[in-house]
């Protein structure tokens, strides 16, 4: 089974991500769940959103406590909510941030982690750049399959048609493409 | 054969059913087709207000229906004196679900029907004050609002007379109820308190709103005639004398309700889409005390002394029904 | 051909194809998404005839169901928590005069406290309206007993409401198998109901009844649902034909080969429960579940039957009788008897708190190591360090709601990772 732990605020479309890379997932042949953790409806409020992939049907619907992979949609959240709570050196690690690792203060993470499974994307500025909003969360579905390649970028794209059909939906898969691209490039530069 | 033409006067109200009339203008209850919706047997009391006004009502609605329709009932006196298991005294399809959910009730009745592509069925649903006013209201305002295609009459006796007389929002002002006694610094019911239903009914602004009383049996079955012409949500509020509760004589019933509507009590109008379109006119306006004499609720009012003020109050009321419905045609005497 | 598809959407779309004619529609977290659905089912005409009714309150909901079921309509809600309560009144005046209304309770904890999450104590405080009470124990298992909730109700015209996880199951996306309307077309005929308001035959329906008869009429309403027992099975075979799928009947039993150990579960919790069985089983432990999906009627032979050769039960539920003990664990209490078999009552998953594979693989232990008093009721996971302050602070005459105080206590101006 592998785990994904999205972190985001309320409006991010943290949740609809979940969903679209579960939606992915299953399109592949995988089974695969998502399901958020609530709160009464609020922008702006920290939300977690959790998916699941897995050969075999996934019979739990528990929060994930020890993430495979851990995808941070707002990085004010670093240091307020505790993102990276479960995970191992074996992790993956994706955030959507324009500054690096160290700048955000998280030398010690980046230091535990595997070079080749952790990554920084401008996911919120690729979007605004593809769609014109600052909502990362396609961009950082595409970002999340060249970092682990647990589902291809086509199957996120169709994923993301499927959800938003018409030129939004061409506009998000863009920025998920954008975003893949950006992470491909950036793991080109680390030794595995 | 010599022939005298008899003229005569005493038509309208005065002559029940108006035998002497012509068919097509006498009342349904003159009329030996009439449904008999709710039929005889039933436990009411003597000189029941309500059973009167649900046979006046009722079947003037299945002439008007031409037979085609079904009732709901709320809980309260009318539906418990009409079926003490294993009888029953209604002859139309008839439900009874709880004592807050008629209009809700009625309102998926209609949905059923509609939902069946059944447009000649009507509804009609029915409750006491109590169901109407308080427990039953959010329910009928909601019913108002979604504009649900049901007649929803209210037979109001001004108070919870099922359980023993108690007070309801529909309870007037300085009446004497089981929890509104007449001791105490402030003898009966509360000024200040209490609410109309058919102005909230207008504010809603459903096709008709009507009040009427048992007194006038014409204008009753005409307003029920009336309602079934609208399609959409429509309203009818009737007084109707409680003798037990009211502590009025039996025999003074429809009395009692003409009393109501000549002194202002109770102004008897029709409103469409929220604005007022007719009213009943007092002939010759009756002082309040005329129609409080007559019901033990008020007793306390005429004791030693009697209570004036108590009394102007219930007159001022009475005056501003009069001043705010142009209820007189003459300004008002005494 | 399975969807990944959200819980909420997939019950909604089944309920449309088991074509109820008159929806009543009032929101409650976390069955909001069932109704919105339903509606837009409804407004692009794909649920058609039917008449979605936006009521006022759920009182009003239940109300337009029992009127537009009188009248003879195939009628449906949802609803959770306050709604069900709100409804209580008319949930009894439903089974009483016997009407075949479906609900969904989208599973949420019951205020004061306010809470929004998951738990059972919604469905449990109307276990003795006479409704039926089926429990999914997943979002195929929500479709599928949807189908057979309403074949259910009209052959015993009993009301039926299916109880499905809140937010656990009604927001989670996965797989589904939905049925189609030609598979559901064959499964469930149009609804013919027994009594009808009709102007062409005039029948009184809600009579009160005396002293001199209302005991035989709720002799019957228990007759009924007794009878149920016989018609559940039956259903879920005609079900298994025409879908060729197992989905509902009375219990779902798992691994119980010579199990020793059994676990007994209500909806989603069993699913982390089989996951514990399987590793317990490959480290040699005899040990196996019993799934309850039909709570009531109580089938009472089944669970004798099921829990009857083992050793000891270990019952988890998500809800309980405050002052007197658990509801699930009496029950099956109940059915044992005086067999000997040690019951144990654990209560967990209040208010939403996650029962975790961890959590319940500790709990399993510890009974194994006769850690745990059968005598008593056990809460999972409680935090007795929190409580004991709160009792110590009430205990010193301090005043005030426990609830506020003990948020304070946690500091819940800071966030935990979830």
């Amino acid at each position: 089974m592998f785990e994904i732990r999205i972190h985001g605020r309320g409006g991010q479309g943290a949740v609809t991500a979940a969903e679209m890379l579960s939606v992915a997932a299953f399109d592949e042949g995988w089974h695969a769940q998502a399901f958020p953790t609530f709160g009464s409806e609020r922008m702006g409020a920290p939300v977690v959103a959790f998916c699941r992939i897995d050969e075999r049907p996934i019979r739990i619907h528990e929060p994930i406590a020890r993430p495979d992979a851990v995808i941070v949609q707002d990085p004010t959240l670093l240091h307020q909510v505790k993102v990276f709570e479960g995970i191992d050196a074996d992790a993956y690690v994706l955030v959507n941030t324009g500054r690096s690792f160290a700048e955000l203060g998280l030398d010690e993470l980046a230091a535990s982690l595997r070079p080749s499974r952790m990554v920084t994307v401008p996911a919120t500025a690729l979007a605004r750049e593809h769609l014109g909003r600052a909502l990362p969360n396609t961009a950082l579905l595409g970002a999340f399959a060249g970092l682990t390649a647990r589902v291809s970028l086509q199957a996120v794209s169709d994923a993301i048609l499927a959800r938003f059909p018409g030129p939004v939906g061409e506009g998000n898969v863009a920025a998920a493409r954008a975003a893949y691209d950006h992470v491909r490039h950036e793991l080109g530069a680390v030794d595995a | 054969m010599a022939t005298q033409e008899v003229k005569l006067y005493q038509v309208g109200t005065f002559v029940a059913g108006n035998r002497l009339l012509p068919l097509e203008v006498r009342t349904v209850q003159a009329r030996t087709d009439r449904s008999n919706s709710i039929t005889s047997g039933h436990r009411a009391c003597q000189g029941c207000g309500e059973v009167l006004g649900a046979r006046y009502v009722l079947d003037a609605a299945m002439r008007a229906t031409d037979g085609d329709m079904v009732a709901v009932n709320a809980t309260g006196c009318l539906e418990v004196f009409s079926t003490p298991y294993p009888e029953t005294s209604w002859q139309i399809p008839w439900l009874h679900s709880l004592f807050g959910n008629a209009p809700a009730v009625a309102s998926g009745v209609a949905a059923a029907l509609r939902a069946a592509g059944n447009e000649h069925t009507r509804v009609v649903g029915q409750a006491g004050d109590g169901g109407t006013v308080d427990i039953g209201f959010g329910a009928l305002s909601g019913m108002f609002e979604r504009n649900d295609d049901v007649l929803f009459v209210c037979y109001d006796n001004e108070g919870y007379m099922n359980t023993g007389v108690q007070r309801s929002g529909a309870t007037p002002p300085a009446a004497r109820t089981a929890n509104t006694k007449a001791i105490g610094p402030e003898p009966g019911n509360a000024f200040g308190q209490g609410k109309s239903v058919p102005l909230i009914a207008m504010a809603h602004e459903i096709p008709y709103v009507a009040t009427a009383t048992v007194a006038d049996l014409h204008d009753l079955e005409d307003k029920v005639a009336k309602a079934m012409t609208f399609r959409g949500a429509r309203y009818l509020h009737v007084l109707v004398p409680c003798p037990l509760g009211w502590g009025s004589a039996s025999q003074d019933t429809i009395k009692v309700a003409r009393l109501a509507k000549e002194t202002g009590i109770f102004p008897v109008f029709e409103a469409e889409a929220g604005e007022v379109t007719a009213v009943s006119t007092i002939r010759r306006q009756v002082p309040v005390e005329d129609y409080l004499r007559l019901q033990k609720r008020y007793a306390h009012l005429f004791g030693d002394p009697v209570a004036t003020d108590v009394i102007a109050r219930l007159q001022a009321r009475a005056d501003r029904n009069i001043a705010r419905f142009g209820l007189l045609d003459a300004p008002a005497q005494g | 051909m399975p969807s990944q598809i959200e819980g909420s959407q997939a019950v909604a779309l089944t309920v449309a194809r088991c074509r109820p004619q008159v929806v009543a529609a009032y929101p409650i977290s976390p069955q909001t998404h069932i109704v919105e659905a339903l509606s837009d089912l409804v407004r692009t005409g794909e649920l058609d005839p039917c008449e979605y009714l936006m009521v006022e309150s759920e009182f009003g909901a239940m109300s337009a169901c029992i009127g537009a079921s009188a009248a003879g309509a195939r009628t449906y809600t949802a609803t959770a928590s306050q709604g069900l309560l709100f409804m209580a009144e008319a949930l009894f005046n439903a089974s009483g005069m016997g009407f075949p209304i479906v609900m969904t309770v989208a599973n949420r904890a019951i205020g004061a406290p306010i809470n929004i999450w998951n738990d059972h104590s919604d469905s449990m405080s109307m276990r003795d309206s006479g409704w039926i009470q089926l429990f999914a124990s997943s979002n195929q298992a929500a479709v599928d007993l949807h189908v057979q909730a309403f074949a259910l109700a009209e052959r015993l015209s009993v009301p039926v409401m299916v109880c499905m996880d809140g937010f656990v199951l009604t927001h989670a996306v996965e797989e589904v198998e939905l049925p189609t309307q030609e598979q559901v077309d064959r499964f469930l005929p149009a609804f013919v109901p027994q009594q009808v308001l009709d102007p062409a035959a005039p029948v009184s329906m809600g009579a009160m009844v005396g002293p001199e008869a209302f005991a035989e009429v709720k002799y019957l309403m228990h007759a009924k649902q007794v009878q149920a027992l016989d018609e559940i099975p039956l259903i879920a075979a005609d079900f298994a034909e025409e879908f060729g799928r197992e989905a509902g009947g009375l219990v779902a039993p798992y691994r119980l080969d010579e199990a020793e150990t059994i676990v007994v579960a209500l909806g989603s919790v069993l699913g982390a429960i089989e996951e514990v069985v399987d590793d317990l089983r490959t480290e040699g432990v005899r040990i196996g579940a019993l799934g309850i999906t039909c709570f009531r009627p109580w089938p009472i032979a089944e669970v004798r039957d099921a829990l009857g050769s083992a050793h000891r039960v270990i019952v988890v539920e998500k809800a309980f009788a405050v002052g007197a003990g658990g509801i699930v664990g009496q029950n099956t209490r109940l059915a044992l008897g005086r067999l000997p078999v040690t019951v144990y009552d654990v209560v967990a998953g209040l208010g939403g708190r996650p029962v975790t594979r961890a959590s319940l693989r500790g709990l399993v232990d510890d009974v194994l190591a006769d850690r745990l008093d059968a005598q008593a009721l056990h809460f999972l996971d409680l935090d007795t360090d929190l409580v004991t302050r709160e009792l110590a602070r009430t205990g010193d005459g301090g005043t005030g709601p426990h609830a506020e105080h003990m948020l304070r206590a946690l500091g819940t101006a800071g966030s935990a990772s979830h």
